[in-house]
């Protein structure tokens, strides 16, 4: 029995450095001093300095920041109403409409909006990037939310039905408050979606329109630069602490599944 | 009465505008592509007019025919298919002990150890393949290693980077948290009494696995499968990046139809055959699943 215990530890651990291990080299790197991503030479800051004089990475990095925040902002009200929607109705669209953008595999939802939008003579830019991502972004924050109010003492809502509030004032009153760290988690997860995004922004996003994980695709389909460490380094420092605390809000987020 | 007319308004209200907005930014767009594959292409790309001078709608099966015409795009989705499923498998491999481990563990860690597993899920998706270009780089310790070790038996160098096996490591890579999730999901139910009993009874540890926690875990096995098998199939940045020349699978295809050749009928054609075999190779994994679970159970 504890040959199997060490065993299955092992295997554990081999499962969280194959996790680990890669993204770990990605930031040791970002401090290393030479061109090459082979070995460690020294410490240096010079990439992270090379970055803040990089024109065409800052602006990539204000258009994701401000369609993350257009986007999480929009999906967290659709989002939210989806999930309320579906804990307290029998809905038979909503729900499939909701869960399918996560469950096919994402090039479909990217090519399908690029004939939309091109059909439709819309502009690829910004625009059709935030209503994209809102549009995959919408379903997350409807599961986080549904977990949230699944959880939720319906008795609360008829008290406060019985002692005259309106639907409205009982939802803004009790079940709002109630399912906020809920909402706050799924604006989060909306949020970290959207930055990262790759696959729907590179067809929805045009010629035009650069957003970080388009620029980090442009640079390392050209080269290996340790500068692509340093914005990877931030970026995934941004999300880790994004993803934390909507964890902490929302501890159904760790058992919530796309399916 | 007017209680129930303000019912049906809530309903609504609440329901109508994310339903609005995925139905114009989600579903028409998928009509629109479905519809687009029985189309023509246009001279500059695009669609040809629905309409034509002469009158006749351009509706025809041509692209789905040039489908069939080559075997170079049978091949192309066999590779895929291929590479999908020896991600699954290898995520199932790597995956399982470690749902194990987490499912077993006091109850305060668990929460610790599934976020550890779920974290690097949430870095970008772009991040996680430069690192393995990185990894798997020439330069690197790995390939130089290896490669000297290979010299010795006098066998050439092999380069791990823009190879398969480069596009495989970094899929079951991406891919893996998707498995560990219903996994450890299932595990974490599974009553102790009866691995209990089996040993009571004179099971060994490895019939016990096999006998009862592996058939019991099927429904996880199989939720993790559709969940690894359907973006696996789809991916198109992963051998755009990391793979050689001979590593074109469905999603660069696609890519290529739309961004490159630009005709948007044929890239809409294999759009639709991705998604459809996606969803039926999981769909026929979980119908198995269900079976394999209900026989464990008269078992």
């Amino acid at each position: 029995m504890r040959k199997g215990r060490a065993a299955l530890w092992a295997a554990a651990i081999v499962a969280y450095l194959f996790l680990y291990l890669p993204l770990a080299i990605v930031v040791v790197y970002s401090f290393n001093d030479s061109r090459l991503n082979a070995e460690w030479v020294g410490f240096t800051l010079d990439w992270y300095r090379k970055l803040a004089g990089n024109d065409e990475m800052i602006s990539a990095a204000i258009n994701s920041l401000a369609i993350a925040l257009v986007a999480s902002l929009v999906s967290t009200a659709l989002g939210t109403m989806a999930g309320v929607a579906m804990h307290r109705y029998r809905l038979r669209l909503l729900p499939v409409l909701v869960l399918t953008p996560i469950a096919v595999p994402e090039i479909l939802m990217g090519v399908a909006l690029l004939i939309f939008f091109v059909l439709l003579n819309f502009t690829l830019g910004l625009v059709s990037v935030a209503l994209a991502h809102i549009a995959f972004c919408i379903g997350f924050v409807a599961i986080v939310v549904r977990a949230r109010l699944a959880g939720m003492d319906e008795s609360l809502i008829e008290a406060a039905r019985d002692c005259g509030a309106t639907p409205w004032q009982a939802f803004r009153r009790i079940t709002l408050p109630l399912i906020m760290p809920g909402v706050i988690a799924g604006a989060l997860m909306a949020f970290t979606l959207s930055i990262d995004d790759f696959v729907i922004t590179f067809f929805t996003a045009g010629a035009g329109t650069v957003t970080l994980p388009l620029q980090i695709y442009s640079m390392i389909k050209i080269a290996v630069t340790p500068e692509v460490n340093a914005v990877s380094t931030l970026l995934m420092l941004l999300t880790l602490v994004l993803i934390l605390v909507a964890a902490r809000l929302s501890p159904s987020l760790l058992r919530t599944r796309p399916d | 009465m007017a209680a129930r007319a303000g019912v049906n308004w809530g309903k609504w209200a609440v329901s109508g505008p994310p339903l609005a907005y995925l139905i114009v930014f989600f579903a028409a767009p998928t009509l629109i592509m479905a519809l687009a594959s029985f189309r023509t292409p246009g001279d500059f790309g695009g669609l040809a007019p629905l309409v034509a001078p002469d009158g006749t709608l351009d509706l025809n099966l041509e692209s789905y025919a040039r489908l069939a015409e080559s075997t170079a795009y049978a091949e192309v989705f066999l590779k895929s298919v291929i590479f999908a499923i020896v991600t699954t498998v290898a995520c199932l491999v790597l995956a399982y002990p470690l749902a194990t481990l987490i499912a077993q563990s006091p109850r305060k860690y668990r929460d610790l150890l599934l976020l550890l597993v779920i974290l690097p899920f949430w870095s970008n998706f772009l991040i996680r393949i430069y690192a393995w270009m990185i990894i798997l780089g020439p330069n690197a310790a790995l390939a130089r290693g290896l490669n000297g070790v290979l010299a010795l038996f006098g066998v050439e160098p092999v380069p791990l980077l823009f190879s398969s096996f480069a596009v495989l490591v970094c899929l079951v890579y991406v891919h893996l948290p998707f498995m560990v999730l219903p996994l450890y999901a299932n595990l974490e139910k599974h009553d102790r009494a009866l691995l209990d009993a089996a040993q009571d009874l004179g099971a060994n540890a490895w019939q016990r696995f096999w006998r009862i926690t592996f058939p019991l875990s099927l429904p996880g096995v199989y939720a993790g499968a559709a969940l690894v098998f359907i973006p696996a199939l789809g991916i198109f940045a992963i051998p755009d990046i990391l793979g050689g020349p001979n590593d074109t699978l469905i999603g660069n295809l696609i890519k290529q139809q739309f961004l490159e050749t630009r005709d948007w009928p044929f890239g809409s054609v294999l759009s639709i055959v991705l998604t459809v075999a996606a969803l039926a190779l999981a769909g026929l994994a979980a119908w198995i699943g269900r079976r394999g679970s209900a026989g464990a159970a008269r078992a």
